[in-house]
């Protein structure tokens, strides 16, 4: 039994879904004249008004740039953008502030690592090892640095429940692995996969390991120095934060000896037109006038996250997984994909031959935002036959009302489609 | 159901989703096209037999939504016995019924059984899946008179 499920009796009595639903102004929207019943935040989550007030106070209050100004503005706004790496820091336990790295999400963090560390280290022959179930973001940065270094990528397969098969992985790594990137939660299946098994086999052959935790970091608690990560990658959005903002985190040793994935202002020490020397980290990632302000929203949003309690949001989303996965088996032509045993709270499914963008269509009408298509997940679909899934993802504010809502709706579906 | 939501999904296009016309593969076929949406990841095959610039057979195979498969599914039955020239005047007219550019009162005429897409026109994001059979067609015409392999 894991953290979640354990905390459900302890917390649940104190768990004010209506208060939480309260904090966030867009739930009061109404889609088609029926209230809104947000269910894509696998795609992006609502922000809290603590996180949009924030955004406000930075550009009505503190907007300058940040770092070597010495007006007072600008000292406000470093001390606020280093202070949310510091929450950052805290709330995955890295070791120092130094190992958080700002970048536009998921996608550019994995990118740096694959065209800093990658470029680096890989060499004709090489290979990477990731899975079937990851999301493009992270497939298509190995598959651009392995073409370019002559490196192979290999892939480690799934089963039927949709979860990764570790026996084909201890098969597939080997001396020439070079480096194994895997998803800690698939955004279209749930699937939570065994990231601290599959790091410490890693270990063992001296490969690091990045962890992909973009649909990880809002449902479970993450502790780096216990997983024993190399490189973590989330996005500020899917975590009630701002988009366009990111966090890379990586060992301070790895990240060191990286060259800078980016040129330009802030990453120097000193530049003259022979040679530049680079600045320390995490400055020597961040080139560029950083989105300040995104940043700032992000700790916001953290705050906002640990005020309630990560295990307490876990424990109320695995309820309401485990109330929608019944629920559904009231629908006989409902077909579930991704049924692993340790899930985050995504209910993916088909329903015969109803097309998942009729299904989409249909629920909007009822004020129901769900997400269908391939979900950024093209291998999955192929490996389950699939053209498209229709997906349900749940988060702290949603209810059970609002799956009842939703089973209404595909009720009714079936009779249109008949 | 809704008003808007009636005028998408009308019966005529319920029907042609649940037993699609001209369903099949076309050995013989003189021209062949593949559509992709990328969106969706749904595909589509349309087979053309183009005889002295006359459609002599038009059928389709693949997978896509109840608004893409009605589309093609009377599509192929329309297009049968057309000349060439017709059938890209009625993908033109077809389109700017979709795309909402027929304006306020449309004028139907020639439209046939297609006035039923006009619903398609208040949904933006399905214009594509609407038209995607159309394109295919479109693309598979201009390579009229070619022999196609069979593989």
């Amino acid at each position: 039994m894991n953290k979640a499920e354990t905390s459900v009796t302890t917390n649940s009595s104190v768990y004010d879904v209506e208060k939480i639903r309260s904090d966030f102004p867009i739930l009061q929207t109404k889609v088609h004249g029926k209230p809104l019943v947000y269910l894509d935040n696998a795609a992006t989550s609502q922000k809290p008004v603590s996180v949009i007030r924030k955004a406000e106070e930075y550009y009505s209050k503190m907007n300058s740039n940040i770092h070597r100004g010495v007006h007072a503005l600008s000292q406000v706004s470093t001390e606020a953008y280093e202070g949310a790496r510091i929450k950052i820091k805290k709330f995955i336990n890295a070791l120092g502030k130094n190992e958080i790295i700002f970048t536009r999400g998921t996608t550019e963090s994995i990118n740096l690592v694959a065209q800093s560390y990658g470029r680096a280290n890989f060499n004709e022959g090489d290979e990477v090892i990731i899975s079937e179930m990851e999301h493009h973001s992270n497939i298509v940065p190995w598959q651009m640095i392995c073409e370019e270094k002559g490196a192979k990528l290999k892939i480690i397969p799934i089963n039927d429940n949709g979860e990764i098969i570790f026996e084909e992985y201890e098969k597939l790594i080997n001396e020439k692995t070079k480096f194994v990137s895997i998803v800690y939660a698939s955004n279209s299946l749930g699937t939570v996969n065994p990231v601290k098994q599959i790091i410490d086999l890693a270990h063992q052959y001296n490969i690091p390991v990045l962890v992909d935790a973009a649909q990880a970091v809002n449902h479970l608690p993450i502790d780096v120095q216990d997983l024993h990560c190399d490189f973590l990658a989330f996005s500020g959005h899917k975590i009630y934060g701002p988009t366009g903002i990111g966090v890379l985190y990586g060992k301070v040793n790895l990240l060191d000896k990286m060259p800078p994935y980016q040129g330009g202002g802030d990453m120097i020490s000193t530049v003259t037109f022979e040679k530049t020397t680079y600045n320390e980290l995490p400055h020597k990632f961040e080139a560029g006038t950083p989105n300040i302000g995104g940043a700032i929203g992000l700790g916001e949003a953290i705050d906002y996250v640990q005020k309630i309690g990560i295990e307490n949001i876990a424990a109320h989303e695995k309820e309401l997984l485990d109330y929608a996965t019944e629920a559904v088996t009231e629908i006989p032509s409902l077909k579930i994909i991704g049924t692993a045993k340790d899930k985050v709270s995504v209910l993916s499914f088909v329903l015969d031959d109803i097309h998942p963008h009729d299904i989409g269509t249909m629920l909007d009408f009822e004020g129901v935002a769900i997400r269908t298509g391939h979900h950024c997940t093209q291998p999955v679909m192929d490996r389950f036959g699939i053209p498209a899934t229709s997906r349900a993802s749940f988060a702290m504010y949603n209810t059970k009302e609002e799956i009842d809502i939703l089973i209404k709706g595909l009720k009714k579906i079936i009779e249109v489609f008949g | 159901m809704d008003q808007e939501l009636r005028e998408l999904y009308q019966q005529v296009i319920l029907d042609h989703n649940k037993s699609p016309r001209n369903f099949r593969k076309m050995e013989d076929a003189t021209a062949k096209a593949d559509g992709h949406n990328p969106l969706c990841g749904d595909t589509i095959h349309v087979y053309l037999k183009v005889e002295d610039d006359i459609i002599k057979d038009v059928s389709f195979e693949g997978k896509g939504c109840a608004i893409s498969k009605a589309s093609a599914s009377i599509m192929t039955s329309m297009l049968k016995g057309k000349t060439v020239k017709e059938a890209e005047e009625l993908f033109e007219k077809f389109h700017k019924l979709v795309t909402g550019k027929l304006g306020d009162n449309p004028d139907l005429s020639g439209l046939g059984k297609l006035a039923v897409f006009a619903g398609v026109q208040e949904f933006p994001v399905r214009v594509k899946c609407a038209s995607l059979a159309w394109h295919t067609m479109d693309t598979a015409l201009h390579q009229k008179g070619e022999t196609i392999s069979t593989e």
